[in-house]
């Protein structure tokens, strides 16, 4: 092949080469692994019916509070699986003035009170009649937690089950936000 | 060769002309099912994947449907509905990104490829050197030359 026949083979390659390795970036994503447009952001407000329909629970009421924003569905296994460290966390920052808030959606409510019946937790409960607020944090699933810190900032999201660990490590974090505002 | 390149100029044009009239804005006309049918196409259902919000079962599609449809009776352009979702779930709400931007690559790198291919094949024919396989060689012309008297001399 000759200098001239050459230089046309790699004018040629190399949009085509570009190209690929565009498309090929993206193969190893995950598609579920969204980044959320809220962390860092002012929390939604909200005004909640409570499971069991007695009161309403509404973000004016938190406000000055640190908040993990729990939701959650009696048909959801992860859900079971992170029962125990929302138990945890609840009981050893509500002193402190954090609040837990589980926030039922997608869910029958005797379902939801069995559910609680079942495994326990006596953190505030609330529930979303139709996902107006779900949408307004932007939820995908259940479960989804977010911390927000006294002053309303979204801190922290998580997608999937928490651990005792992150809840730990953000809550202090939130706190600490407010300690240096 | 003046009409293939008259024939290509045409399908550009035609390309970005589709292209043009695709990207403009819904003018959010039409009923209330109808236009919130429309925005809940455009929008990608959070729960599973690969399916809008118009056409998927689950419960917070149906939500979301519900949500849009009452946004739109409320009085909101299509665009600001279709904000709310961006500003809540970011570009991957939408099921067709928006266009400015590298989000412009989709629409911009085919027709792009078309004009790069096109100079490329123009660069090419005009360089060609000129086809000589109709000179006539001179001992072919001897040949025909002789034939000729030949003819000439039986006749």
């Amino acid at each position: 092949m000759n200098a001239r026949r050459w230089r046309v083979v790699v004018i040629a390659a190399v949009p085509v080469l570009a190209l690929v390795l565009l498309l090929a970036s993206g193969i190893g994503n995950d598609p579920r692994d969204v980044p959320s447009e809220l962390v860092a952001r002012r929390a939604p407000s909200f005004s909640l019916p409570s499971l069991t329909g007695d009161e309403t629970i509404s973000s004016a009421d938190l406000r000055g509070q640190a908040v993990v924003l729990n939701f959650w569905a009696s048909w959801c296994v992860p859900c079971r699986e992170e029962h125990g460290a929302l138990d945890a966390a609840w009981d050893r920052y509500r002193e402190r003035g954090v609040v837990v808030l589980g926030v039922n959606v997608e869910d029958a409510r005797p379902d939801a009170l069995e559910y609680v019946e079942e495994f326990g937790g006596s953190w505030p409960l609330a529930t979303d009649p139709g996902s107006l607020t779900s949408i307004a944090f932007g939820r995908f699933g259940v479960p989804e937690t977010f911390v927000i810190a006294p002053d309303g900032t979204i801190v922290a999201k998580m997608v999937g089950a928490v651990t005792y660990e992150w809840l730990v490590d953000e809550i202090e974090g939130a706190l600490r936000s407010e300690a240096t505002s | 060769m003046k009409r293939a390149v008259a024939l290509i100029a045409v399908a550009i044009a035609v390309a970005i002309g589709a292209t043009i009239v695709a990207g403009r804005d819904d003018p959010g006309s039409g009923t209330v099912a109808d236009r919130a049918r429309d925005i809940a196409a455009g929008l990608r259902c959070p729960v599973c994947l690969n399916l809008s919000v118009a056409d998927s079962p689950s419960r917070l599609a149906g939500e979301m449907r519900a949500a849009i449809a009452s946004r739109v009776r409320s009085g909101e352009t299509d665009e600001e509905i279709r904000a709310y979702f961006v500003d809540r779930y970011g570009e991957w709400i939408l099921l067709e990104p928006t266009r400015r931007g590298l989000n412009l690559l989709p629409w911009a790198l085919p027709v792009v490829a078309l004009v790069a291919g096109l100079a490329v094949w123009l660069a090419l024919v005009r360089r060609r050197p000129p086809r000589d396989d109709m000179a006539v060689s001179q001992s072919e012309r001897r040949r025909i030359e002789h034939e000729l008297r030949g003819l000439e001399e039986s006749t």
